[in-house]
């Protein structure tokens, strides 16, 4: 019984294991001087893992008595997390090493919170899922204040500590209204005490609380406001880590509350979670405007994004949740394209994060301002780049579940958003030459990292790369 | 005779009594510290009402959980708050504030 259900999660206890190790061998050894070593081996053993996870296991089993269940969408999450952070912490290395930032305990807390993200995305029990959340936490609230010696990190650190632990709190409190009301902790027992398609109050509390919790670790509008500075804040490779893997777990795992939970609710908690889309696609879009740091920009940005894919979830359909992973999959390969740039952009070797010293960028580097050209009008939605696809499934998928109003907002809201995506390129192509020009020598990592990104959505437009049907039936095991 | 509804209303109200205490304090960080501390402790008597309430062991497993990460969080939140003394040599929430818009 016990070797079976071990079996099933091996690969998050591989990964723990891993972290331990490494934690211990790299005290008693060589500590910092194997920084470098150890996040390439991390990365590795990410990409190893994603591509385990992704080739074996059929169907869905669950293991514990219920705890955790793998199943198809569970891995389809798990693969684009592992392959997030593996990518995520190949660029971070060299930007890292080069400012004496690149301690060992990096890629072990990335490795940890990963395996809270694993957890989460599996969760299938409240008491699974709020240790999976507050693994993946507790390992973020360092990272974000890596930066010891700057005000601006333990700022970001302090901030998005305090703010998450609001949110743990309400998720919990929602929690406990949920396991009063239905008597259990468990998503089956949970949907299984809706009497009818009835649900009662008590367990609508817990509901909202839950949702409330949830769309704190999204960002979701009204639950943004620690984006923006946690964003500015944190270093740059950190700021990317955070606008991808653990973003893609919270999404799988808002999904999977919503349909294993209280899946006899849906037009309760869709009408919730339409209202979080539509506000934060529209304060995404307005509030970036305004904005003339990159890393703030992209704050703003990830929380339009999650505003679209939020409206996925929104539809309460099959379709919906195949255009959420979709979107979701598309959006972190933006993402780790545009982050790979900024991690690269410096003037004299620090740092620079302004985007008008972006003026006249593309007559110096014009294969790296069309690349990144390419990747802007994508994360805008500009067709036929592959980030119109994510977008238009997503409006079809809100469309098709009577939610015209809530398709109509978006397409809005996407118009509006493009405003300040295009300035970007505007300032690239045809803003004031800088004096003091900028640099943007990154390693080959990180610009592999952009033309790839970059490639992928041109190249994608043909067939996604297989992700639409590989998405379709993760999101049919998640909605029967 | 005091019920379940009892237990309830105490951990309502210690749970707004702690968010109103991450909102309205503006002294000191520790006090945040505290509040965050007050709203898990009124899950944790929550839980074990409806544990008992319900005559399920389920909710005192829980609350197991809920205090040993509760340790755990409030140890990295003094570690990062003492980081955030050293740099700006305060820890008054006012002060909270480099990075704004």
């Amino acid at each position: 019984m016990i070797s079976a259900d071990l079996n099933i999660i091996l690969p998050e206890i591989l990964l723990s294991v891993f972290a331990m190790g490494a934690l211990l061998g790299a005290v008693y050894t060589g500590k910092d001087k194997l920084a470098s070593t150890l996040t390439w081996v991390t990365a590795a053993v990410f990409l190893v893992l994603a591509f385990w996870i992704g080739m074996t296991g059929e169907g869905s089993t669950s293991a514990f008595g219920g705890l955790l269940v793998v199943d198809g969408f569970a891995r389809f999450a798990k693969v684009v997390i592992l392959a997030s952070a593996a990518c995520v912490l190949l660029m971070s290395e060299g930007y890292m090493a080069r400012r004496g930032m690149l301690v060992f305990e990096y890629p072990i807390l990335v490795a940890l919170s990963v395996v809270g993200m694993m957890v989460m995305v599996s969760a299938s029990d409240l008491m699974t899922l709020y240790m999976g959340l507050e693994l993946q936490s507790l390992a973020l609230y360092v990272v974000a204040s890596f930066r010891r010696d700057s005000a601006k990190s333990t700022e970001a650190g302090l901030k998005y500590f305090v703010l998450g632990a609001l949110s743990s709190g309400l998720l919990l409190y929602g929690a406990s209204l949920t396991y009063g009301f239905a008597g259990t902790t468990n998503f089956e027992g949970i949907i299984a005490a809706a009497v009818h398609g009835h649900v009662s109050t008590g367990l609508l509390i817990g509901l909202v609380l839950l949702i409330a919790g949830l769309a704190f670790k999204v960002s979701a509008v009204p639950f943004h406001m620690w984006t923006p500075d946690v964003y500015e804040g944190s270093p740059t490779p950190v700021t990317a880590f955070f606008a991808t893997a653990p973003k893609v777990a919270a999404m799988a795992m808002f999904a999977r509350v919503m349909f294993d939970a209280f899946g006899q609710a849906i037009s309760d908690w869709s009408q919730v979670i339409a209202l979080l889309s539509v506000l934060s696609m529209f304060l995404g879009a307005i509030a970036a405007i305004g904005q003339r740091d990159i890393k703030r920009l992209m704050a703003y940005s990830s929380i339009a994004h999650m505003g679209f894919a939020l409206m996925g979830l929104a539809a309460g359909t099959a379709l919906g949740v195949q255009a959420m992973l979709i979107y979701m999959a598309i959006y972190v390969t933006m993402n780790i394209g545009t982050f790979a740039f900024i991690m690269s952009m410096e003037r004299d070797g620090q740092p620079v994060t302004d985007i008008d010293s972006l003026g006249m960028y593309s007559t110096r580097e014009p294969a790296k301002a069309l690349a990144m050209l390419v990747l802007l009008f994508s994360l805008a939605g500009i067709p036929p780049l592959v980030g119109f696809f994510g977008k238009f499934y997503v409006l079809r998928a809100a469309y098709e579940a009577d939610l015209a109003w809530l398709a109509i907002a978006g397409v809005i809201a996407s118009v509006i958003g493009a405003f300040y995506y295009l300035r970007i390129v505007f300032f690239m192509y045809f803003g004031e030459e800088q004096e003091e020009a900028l640099e943007t020598n990154g390693s080959w990592v990180l610009k592999g990292g952009l033309y790839l990104s970059a490639l992928i959505m041109v190249l994608g437009v043909v067939n996604l790369f297989g992700v639409e049907t590989w998405a379709q039936s993760a999101a049919a095991t998640l909605v029967q | 005779m005091i019920g379940l509804e009892h237990y309830l209303t105490v951990a309502a109200v210690l749970f707004v009594v702690g968010i109103f205490g991450l909102f309205l304090n503006r002294k000191n960080v520790i006090i945040l510290l505290m509040s965050i501390e007050l709203m898990l402790l009124a899950v944790n008597i929550n839980l074990v009402a409806f544990s008992t309430h319900l005559g399920d062991l389920v909710g005192q497993v829980f609350t197991l959980f809920v205090l040993t990460v509760a340790a755990a969080e409030a140890a990295i939140g003094l570690a990062i708050l003492v980081c955030f003394f050293r740099n700006r040599g305060t820890i008054a929430v006012e002060d909270v504030n480099v990075m704004k818009g």
